[in-house]
């Protein structure tokens, strides 16, 4: 068990420096969870190379909203550690295709999809398995700050108290960590009791990316983080989101081009449920094989 | 844009008299109830004042005015109104949860789903008395399935024990809270549903999304935000069932009980029946002992929706 390095489990052994407490009881851990982590870690760690490791796989995926279809047939691959922006006009379906990774949308009754979505070879669309323990390991920033109404403390400490039985100590150096992570720790330090409704909008987004990153995943989905922010805290978290690509694969869904351009890696451009052209953003934004990348990158129409 | 032609400008003076009196019209109809309100309590006060010591609250009644007192009805009624929120609160969130919470799929149990909203609505507008028949046919005989009232089909220690039950429940405080449980249930219900329905999604889906299982997003997330809501209906709710009279004058009816009740099984006599027995009689002293039996009517239900206000306060300090 113990060398069953899930993220969660790794997230927690730094958290918990190791001259404070020498070990962390991992049976605590579900261990249908943690065999199901190391299971997905052994499929996808045959190459050394992070830079090309794909963290999901989508092949021929497609989805509807009762009879209307919101994507088609999309292929893609999300490479592991870096970020990939999702830009599109409003109603692509950028969004969908961001919320079924997490499969959020089983929120909504008429939805469905059928093709391949996986993550690390665990089949994400397969009835069978444990969206809880998904969603665990997939993070999600909604594009509205919705800190919950509790104190900051607990807003972060909310996913890891969901999963884990955990002593206060540790849990406090979680937190600590998952705020510092999150460029929050020196703001709101000397008032983790008070109410997260009290900070703002700006410090609310980034409490959120802390609250995602405390449950431990490996992928975050941001879904527009910054559509309801000033350009000073869109600043900041997009300097966030650069500083956490060497640690998650994240994924962000942006109207603002020049955003893609600044903090993504990749780009994936969507239209009309379509996925038109996806490669590298130097790409996609200087050189687009498709007239409608460039004419939306250009700014021309969208 | 263009303005029709001809369309004469409204007159100024007359749009800024509009303005105040409306603004008036308001303010009068909310004195309207103020007023009444005050009158009301002042009318009480007056009459019920001489009454009004310890020895009213503790005696029991009286054929003489002077020495009636309340006590067994306020304890009657707290246990009645004690035993109905503590079943009917729980049971009403619980169903509150599950209709707005658990919303199905399928076509055909939403159906059953919306079957059972608007029934439960409609359940609301049921006239109290109603509700006490159905208490004394279910609780009180209990359909005279196990045994009937002098002979109880199954019992759990004597009359004498605090804990002493027997089926049917027969004319006691069990049966009574039960029936008010029954009367307040719509009301606590729906408003639990408004409360509900109040928390933003984005809390739910930032709960899930956590990795939150239903139950810990309902239990963590949508139950706490909602709980001042709730609570605001209980108050409403509890002010409804400790006034009640026609159900409780149903099961207990008018009887003479000198002391509290002590277990739940006992029989019982509540504030409003004693309170519409002693206005019912001639004397005039005794109009006022009822006035005074108001005046304690209303400090108790204060009390009791005090309690939920702190509560509601509690859980509304994160959200400040």
């Amino acid at each position: 068990m113990t060398q069953m390095q899930s993220p969660l489990t790794a997230d927690i052994a730094l958290a918990a420096s190791p001259r404070r407490v020498p070990r962390i009881d991992v049976s605590n851990v579900t261990s249908r969870s943690l065999s199901l982590l190391a299971e997905h870690r052994e499929n996808a760690s045959p190459s050394d190379d992070a830079e090309t490791e794909t963290a999901v796989r989508v092949r021929g995926f497609s989805s509807w909203y009762g009879d209307f279809q919101a994507l088609h047939d999309i292929t893609v691959d999300i490479p592991q550690r870096q970020v990939t922006a999702l830009i599109g006009p409003s109603g692509c379906g950028k969004s969908t295709f961001l919320r079924w990774v997490n499969r959020m949308n089983d929120l909504v009754p008429s939805a469905r999809a059928s093709g391949t979505l996986d993550l690390h070879g665990m089949d994400v669309l397969a009835g069978t398995i444990d969206v809880v323990d998904l969603r665990r390991r997939v993070g999600m920033v909604f594009q509205k700050p919705n800190p919950f109404p509790k104190s900051i403390y607990d807003n972060v400490a909310f996913g890891p108290r969901l999963h884990l039985k955990i002593r206060k100590p540790v849990l406090d150096d979680l937190v600590e960590r998952s705020l510092r992570r999150a460029a929050l720790w020196d703001e709101v330090k000397d008032r983790l009791k008070d109410s997260a409704l009290g900070l703002s909008g700006g410090q609310q987004q980034r409490l959120c990316i802390a609250r995602a990153i405390a449950a431990g995943p490996e992928v975050l989905l941001m879904d527009e983080p910054c559509s309801a922010l000033d350009p000073k805290s869109t600043a900041r978290i997009e300097e966030l989101i650069a500083e956490l690509r060497d640690r998650y694969t994240i994924m962000i869904v942006t109207h603002n081009m020049q955003q893609a351009a600044r903090v993504s890696d990749l780009t994936a451009f969507f239209f009309e449920g379509w996925l038109v052209e996806s490669g590298s953003t130097e790409q996609i934004f200087t050189k687009p094989r498709n007239s409608q990348t460039e004419e939306y990158v250009s700014g021309r129409f969208g | 844009m263009t303005i029709p032609a001809g369309s004469a400008p409204r007159g100024k003076l007359q749009r800024a008299l509009k303005n105040h009196a409306f603004r008036w019209f308001c303010t009068l109809c909310a004195a309207v109830s103020v007023v009444v309100l005050a009158i009301l309590l002042g009318s009480l006060l007056l009459q019920g004042w001489r009454h009004l010591d310890l020895e009213f609250i503790r005696n029991a009644p009286s054929r003489k005015p002077e020495k009636a007192g309340l006590g067994p009805a306020m304890w009657g009624s707290i246990w009645i109104c004690a035993a109905c929120a503590l079943t009917a609160l729980p049971i009403g969130a619980a169903t509150a949860i599950f209709l707005e919470e658990y919303k199905p799929a399928s076509p055909f149990i939403r159906k059953l789903h919306g079957f059972l909203q608007l029934n439960i609505s409609n359940l609301a507008g049921v006239p109290s008395i109603v509700y006490g028949i159905i208490g004394l046919t279910a609780f009180v005989q209990m359909f005279g399935l196990v045994g009937n009232l002098n002979e109880p089909g199954f019992t759990v220690g004597t009359p004498d024990d605090w804990y002493y039950l027997q089926l049917p429940f027969g004319r006691g405080v069990l049966a009574g809270g039960l029936t008010l449980m029954l009367v307040i249930l719509p009301i606590v219900i729906v408003s639990s549903q408004e409360a509900l329905r109040a928390v933003p999604n984005s809390l739910r889906e930032g709960a899930l999304a956590c990795g939150a299982t239903k139950w810990q997003m309902v239990w963590r997330m949508t139950l706490p935000a909602a709980v001042p809501g709730i609570m605001t209906g209980a108050i409403l709710a509890m002010s409804r069932a400790i006034g009640e009279a026609a159900p409780i004058l149903v099961i207990a009816g008018i009887v003479f009980i000198r002391f509290t009740p002590q277990h739940l099984m006992d029989e019982f006599t509540a504030m409003p029946l004693q309170i519409y027995d002693w206005a019912g009689r001639p004397q005039d002293e005794f109009h006022r002992v009822a006035a005074t039996g108001i005046l304690v009517l209303l400090a108790v239900l204060l009390t009791f929706n005090a309690s939920a206000v702190l509560i509601r306060q509690r859980f509304q300090k994160p959200l400040q």
